[in-house]
């Protein structure tokens, strides 16, 4: 009998497939090696790493230094979004399945008091002065402004509908919020807590990032596929930045978390079920490479030396360690179930 | 289950039923589903209270703009009501989605400027026609339609010469997408093929390859029945055996009753060469839900019944999925239903080609909903967008029991050279459409 086209496309496809894990392996051992090597050469400088894991209700923490989980904590329901206290005392958690705000003391890690967040809440930012802190209400279309010292909510803003990245301007005058169903990067001043401009971007914006010296503001778009890269002075659009991967499906291609290096000149985009961390020349918007991390890559954090990135990789309940200098992946470190958002702390 | 193109409207008053639901975001997000319940209200009330649906529009709308007006047109069909007290259907089924897609589009509208109003139209076939023609004479160009294959093309056919689009979110008729397609219709329900083809690929890479197909009597039956076989050739599965179901099943509402049925089943599906799934072709639900667990070999049960490929599952929490769900519950009370799904992507279409054309001009919004550059995020982890050769939405197609979601066609493998949604239904090279191909 000769084989039907479609099952020999299929057949071919679980080869492919087959292929996919295995090399990654191979890539992991490989980078394993290096790390072990580098180890010896200059010792890693030894941060506090937080990552939420969604389906497991913790926070797992990693020793950077190490590069290793030296401890997990029971948080609240459906932990996602993560971010510290500017002097560093206080871990702010989204607890979405709770419609808290959880506050944590990373010196004792115990529980300290919840915060009113407005139902659902997903992604928040803390203004860079530590207060307030602004938090995205995916079912309500809103953001809250939350006074964390005082526990109570300042402001609500309608935006667009469900709410989900939030990035604030250096010096704090700015807020983006994205709006998944709306499509929108909504510019918001912080002074007066109102919409100034609204910029249509890609399918689904996910996340919004300042560069350091706040001149551009980076969208990314889950299902358009693309980063908007946003003049917050015009709100012009400056580019599109594309991604192109041989042999990944271009649907598979959904950029998430965007971090940028502290002196500016990289951009790192996590490019979920394409299972890869895309690194960008801020000069050019061109995409110097593609690194394969685990799967369903979500968001990014930097140490503060700005040496490793960590990425939480939802799909396969990990996280990826990338060496920023060299553009490699170092490790990849066991975490809980869904791991979903990271903060790395100075100390 | 009954598969998203079985839509029913409850029997009764054949009177036409007229909404309007002007500026809809004025219904506040927490009183919206007071505001929906009204809305049923409405519908059969409207005659002796017309200034409630006046007063809805002119509560909240504020000076803009564009403004762009939709109607969603529903025919009242007489249908046998279905096994399952659990798929009766909604008073408010695709209305509450249509409503759940205007606040969307407004809430977005808002910033640009543009307002979304929607008229909801209920009437047998022949009032409906009139109606809808009359709406196009008065300027309306959008039409969301829950219709059988004919009502609809004689609607398209009416207004084949005015600037209007038809969406078609109710029939999954294939000969609307092929020989019978017209220029001025596009699809947000899926066809048949599509549902089977999607069916089919679950399958293969089940490896359950030998199906034993039992369909109704109707002429749908039939037509799905086709569209199984069709899939069952393309994905290299066999038919083992079909049978026509033409028993009058025992009445399941009577005393009895299952004992009856419980008879009557496993006789009926005795002696079959040997199979892997008995594939079922019943979309009226007339009996199959009386196969799963009562065949004479012990064998799973997908199609109409069973494992069923829809357009959406109330369960599905993927992909953001679970606002959405939300969202929905909040609005209507109720979960989403696949006609709801269909509705609101046709009606979120229209918005999101609004926005990106920045024009509620029927001819810039139509353009823009045609052309490459459209794109929709629909909660199914991709975009979504029409074919240029029939009008087709090009969709994944979740494949569910009643409770949960059980995988998403296209299935890992099937691949195609531009996009894999398109492995479903009828794909370009085998198109029959000539209204698409000259434009």
């Amino acid at each position: 009998m000769r084989p039907h086209p479609q099952c020999v496309a299929w057949l071919r496809a679980v080869a492919q497939t087959r292929v996919g894990p295995f090399a990654r392996s191979l890539s992991l051992a490989w980078g394993l090696s290096l790390a072990a090597l580098g180890a010896g050469t200059s010792p890693l400088a030894a941060y506090t790493v937080y990552i939420t894991n969604e389906k497991d209700n913790t926070v797992s923490i990693i020793d950077s230094g190490k590069l290793e989980v030296v401890k997990t904590i029971k948080v609240g329901q459906r932990p996602r979004g993560i971010t510290l206290s500017k002097d560093q005392k206080w871990l702010f958690i989204c607890t979405s399945d709770d419609n808290t705000v959880q506050v944590w003391d990373t010196e004792t890690l115990s529980f300290v008091k919840t915060l009113p967040s407005g139902p659902d809440p997903e992604l928040f930012v803390l203004h860079p002065s530590g207060n307030p802190l602004y938090i995205a209400n995916e079912d309500d279309n809103l953001v809250t402004v939350v006074d964390v010292a005082a526990n109570n909510v300042v402001a609500e803003i309608s935006v667009g509908v469900e709410p989900e990245g939030l990035g604030i301007s250096p010096d704090g005058g700015l807020l983006v919020a994205t709006s998944e169903t709306t499509n929108m990067a909504h510019f918001i001043d912080t002074a007066s807590h109102t919409i100034i401009d609204n910029v249509l971007v890609d399918s689904r914006p996910r996340v919004a990032e300042f560069t350091p010296d706040g001149s551009q503001v980076w969208v990314s778009a889950e299902i358009g596929g693309k980063v908007s890269v946003i003049d917050p002075k015009s709100r012009k659009i400056l580019a599109k930045i594309a991604f192109e991967i041989p042999g990944v499906n271009p649907d598979a291609i959904q950029p998430v978390g965007v971090r940028i290096s502290r002196n500016g000149k990289l951009a790192f985009v996590a490019l979920g079920l394409a299972n890869r961390v895309a690194v960008i020349d801020t000069a050019t918007f061109k995409v110097e490479k593609y690194l394969l991390v685990g799967q369903r890559v979500w968001q990014l954090a930097f140490t503060p030396d700005d040496k490793l990135l960590f990425t939480t990789n939802g799909a396969s309940n990990d996280v990826s360690v990338i060496d920023v200098e060299k553009l490699r992946v170092l490790r990849s470190i066991r975490v809980g179930r869904y791991p979903w958002g990271v903060v790395v702390a100075g100390h | 289950m009954p598969m998203d193109q079985q839509p029913r409207t409850p029997r009764g008053s054949k009177a036409t039923g007229n909404v309007s639901i002007g500026g809809a975001r004025t219904l506040g997000r927490r009183r919206s589903a007071h505001g929906l319940l009204g809305l049923c209200l409405i519908i059969a009330t409207q005659l002796a209270f017309p200034a409630m649906a006046a007063s809805q529009q002119a509560a909240g709308a504020p000076a803009v703009g564009q403004r762009l007006a939709i109607v969603l047109a529903r025919e009242r069909r007489d249908l046998p009501p279905p096994l399952s007290l659990l798929d009766m259907p909604a008073a408010d089924d695709a209305t509450a989605g249509a409503q759940l897609a205007i606040n969307d589009n407004n809430t977005t509208g808002r910033f640009l400027k543009q307002e979304f109003s929607l008229e909801v139209i209920q009437a047998a076939a022949g009032d409906l026609v009139a109606e809808l023609e009359a709406r196009a004479h008065q300027g309306v160009a959008f039409f969301v339609v829950d219709a059988s294959a004919p009502t609809l093309l004689a609607l398209a056919d009416r207004l084949k010469d005015r600037n209007v689009l038809l969406l078609n979110a109710g029939s999954n008729a294939d000969e609307l997408r092929a020989e019978g397609c017209r220029r001025n219709i596009v699809h947000t329900a899926p066809s048949r093929s599509m549902l089977a083809d999607a069916l089919a690929q679950y399958l293969v890479w089940k490896r359950w390859r030998r199906w034993f197909l039992v369909l109704g009597a109707d002429a749908d039956d039939r037509a799905f029945a086709d569209a199984i076989r069709r899939g069952a050739k393309r994905f290299g599965a066999k038919i083992v055996q079909e049978r026509t179901f033409s028993l009058d099943p025992g009445n399941r509402r009577a005393d009895g009753g299952h004992e009856q049925i419980q008879e009557q089943i496993p006789a009926f599906t005795q002696n079959v060469p040997d199979y892997d799934v008995l594939v079922v072709a019943d979309e009226a639900g007339q009996f199959g839900d009386y196969l799963p667990y009562r065949t004479w070999d012990a064998r799973p049960v997908a199609g109409s019944q069973g494992l069923v490929p829809s357009s959406w599952h109330p369960a599905l929490e993927q992909w953001g999925a679970t606002q959405f769900q939300n969202r929905f519950v909040r609005l209507a009370n109720r979960p989403m239903r696949p006609l709801d799904y269909n509705v609101w992507v046709a009606v979120r279409s229209i918005g999101e080609a609004a926005t990106r054309a920045k024009s509620a001009a029927a001819s810039d919004v139509i353009a823009y909903l045609r052309s490459d550059e459209f794109e929709l995020a629909a909660f199914k982890g991709r975009k979504l967008s029409y074919r240029p050769w029939n009008g087709q939405l090009r969709q994944p197609i979740l494949l569910g029991t009643p409770k949960l979601p059980v995988t998403v066609s296209p299935q890992p493998g099937f691949l195609h050279p531009t996009s894999e949604l398109d492995t479903l239904g009828s794909d370009k090279p085998e198109s029959p459409c000539k209204a698409y191909a000259s434009p």
